[in-house]
């Protein structure tokens, strides 16, 4: 089990709500905040601020290895067993493209997943609340700090319409 | 003075509804219909395997195939079954580029519903290869007899594109599952709760995993889009590239992707009209969301009716003799009765969807759709058959003689596709949960104005 972290946990019925507390939180220095909700959304992702997912280099990368390994199969098992007809190319290129395209999908399309899985589920923040009502309706606003600072965290969330308060020591 | 007006792409319920009506879904008790549903498919299932044990002990001849037409019903329902699955593909990725917001609540079955189809699919040409238990020779791996296959051969194209397809379309139902499944674990208990939190993967919906997630959801949506078309222009060339009459059309690649699209969709409303019916999800996929299938059903009918209308013309304006025999032959031969199925089905029918009031009722698009999956597997019957019937000299014209063997593994590959797509709703969203809330907005304590 992961050491569970210690911090304030709000709950927020209302979009408008949730965004104005996550903004005024990174405003007095608040930068490691966890946002949960049942559905991605622009305004909370412009909120957060978060830079663009890393995840396009596993694509990019997968997909230009699955390109090579295409070409790069096709061609040298053809020059490995020649299959020599009358005045025909060994390694023609023409047929070998659907294979170098099929491989850009399935390694491309693979290596996406394996990224989204390294980045979003291994690389996860660890031992922070979670409620059953995040999958839900609900967006919820989860700001480690020590025991001294908490109050007035509350008294922020609060303030912005949090429905629900919860310090998790 | 504002005019509210309602737009239908956005369903009318909270966050909360979409949940609890999909959830009820999996965790209502199953119904005494859906159990015969099951054992039916069950038993077609064991008609499949049970022949195919038949055929590996006895071997192809049990199956209609004497020359010249050594490809029949089994590569015929092979491009069937492929075909099926590309309507789902356009509809979750190609539809998702395009921002379609009409997808969200059919993406998911659809997407089911290619998987099981690619699954269906790839059955076949193990089936039809006569020698199964050697399969493994279409892979290229090193062996003690220094071979590797021929990429040359559109046959190898289409076992990489098939394994491509089936896999990226299988992680791409996996991947929107995800949210949804944790979705469905915070709203079951005991053993369910530990199942789906496995399959969930610690899914919480944290803004470190939607970063991630939503940008790999585009990627993986922009990978799927070209796959889908490619796939069946590789399986369309498996004919185009031989010189057989009735094979060799340049034309095969798009008339090929359409008529796929064209089956999928139809399948789609095949599957879901009854489903929304007994999930009790009337209010989920509307109206709205069927009057959009049967404007792409349209859509893609009509490039049918081109492409046949032109496959005609071609064979007539080429001047070219065995072309036109050959089109002759499917339209007043000794099948004639395939031919026309394939037109009236395809062609015509597709047509009636210009009248909205044929679009908007649930019916009559259920009774087209039935039409499109007859018309659709005879297109490729006569298309697969019916050309290798008529090759060049009179002399080696055959008949297509389909057996038992060719019946109930065709029966069987409807139980197979039913058992898994039967099983996958009952225990899986059939809903996209997570898709269809971000499509309704979210409450806000001060008034919101649309583009600010």
């Amino acid at each position: 089990m992961p050491k569970s972290v210690a911090g304030v946990l709000g709950q927020f019925d209302h979009l408008d709500a949730a965004c104005d507390a996550i903004r005024d939180l990174k405003a007095v220095g608040h930068r490691d905040l966890t946002v949960y909700s049942a559905a991605p959304n622009h305004e909370l992702e412009a909120a957060i601020g978060d830079p663009v997912s890393p995840v396009r280099l596993f694509t990019l990368i997968g997909g230009l290895l699955g390109c090579a390994a295409g070409f790069g199969m096709t061609i040298w098992m053809s020059r490995d067993w020649p299959l020599l007809v009358g005045g025909k190319p060994i390694a023609p290129i023409p047929p070998y493209v659907v294979l170098g395209f099929e491989l850009t999908i399935l390694i491309g399309a693979l290596s996406t997943v394996a990224g989204v899985i390294i980045l979003s589920m291994l690389k996860a923040p660890r031992g922070r609340p979670y409620h059953p009502r995040f999958s839900d309706d609900r967006i919820g606003v989860f700001v480690p700090c020590a025991a001294d600072t908490a109050p007035a965290i509350e008294t922020l969330l609060r303030r912005h319409g949090s429905v629900e308060v919860t310090r998790d020591a | 003075m504002s005019v509210v007006v309602h737009d239908p792409s956005r369903p009318t319920m909270t966050h909360a509804e979409v949940t609890r009506d999909v959830v009820r879904t999996i965790t209502d008790k199953p119904t005494t219909g859906y159990y015969i549903l099951v054992g039916t498919m069950a038993f077609l299932t064991l008609v499949l395997f049970v022949t195919l044990g038949a055929l590996l002990k006895y071997g192809l001849g049990l199956a209609g195939y004497s020359p010249p037409i050594m490809w029949s019903v089994y590569i015929t329902t092979f491009v069937f079954w492929v075909g099926i699955g590309h309507a789902g593909t356009l509809i979750s990725a190609i539809l998702f580029l395009f921002r379609s917001p009409w997808r969200t609540a059919v993406y998911r079955s659809t997407e089911a519903m290619t998987v099981f189809a690619v699954m269906t699919a790839g059955l076949f040409p193990i089936i039809h290869i006569g020698r199964q238990w050697v399969f493994y020779w279409l892979l290229p791996y090193p062996n003690q007899r220094y071979l590797w296959p021929n990429f040359k051969s559109p046959l190898m194209w289409d076992v990489f594109a098939i394994g491509t397809y089936l896999t990226v379309s299988s992680t791409f139902l996996m991947v929107g599952l995800v949210p949804d499944l944790a979705a469905v674990r915070d709203h079951v208990s005991g053993w369910k709760k530990k199942v789906y939190t496995a399959l969930s993967l610690g899914w919480t919906g944290a803004d470190s995993q939607w970063r991630h997630y939503t940008r790999a959801y585009l990627y993986l949506a922009a990978l799927c889009t070209p796959l889908v078309l490619s796939v069946h222009s590789v399986v369309s060339w498996d004919f185009a590239m031989s010189i057989v009459p009735g094979w060799h059309g340049t034309i095969f690649a798009p008339y090929f992707v359409a008529g796929a699209i064209y089956s999928g969709v139809g399948m789609v409303m095949t599957l879901v009209i009854p489903l929304r019916k007994a999930l009790k999800l009337d209010h989920m996929i509307t109206e709205y969301h069927f009057d959009n299938l049967a404007k792409l059903t349209l859509f893609t009918g009509s490039i049918l009716f081109y492409a046949y209308g032109m496959e005609y013309f071609i064979a007539w304006y080429s001047g070219n003799t065995f072309e036109q025999t050959t089109f002759w032959r499917r339209a007043f031969g000794p099948n004639w009765w395939a031919g026309w199925s394939m037109i009236i089905c395809n062609a015509f029918v597709s047509q009636l969807l210009w009248f909205p009031k044929i679009r908007k009722n649930i019916t009559s698009l259920f009774v087209i759709s039935i039409f499109i999956n007859i018309g659709m597997w005879f297109e490729r019957y006569v298309i697969v058959a019916g050309s290798l019937a008529n090759d060049y000299i009179p002399y080696v014209w055959g008949q297509i003689n389909p057996t038992w063997a060719d019946w109930c593994i065709l029966a069987g590959s409807f139980g197979w596709f039913g058992l898994w797509f039967t099983l996958f709703y009952k225990n899986f969203p059939i809903v996209a949960i997570q898709e269809v809330k971000e499509m309704i907005p979210m409450p806000r304590l001060k008034p919101h104005r649309e583009g600010f």
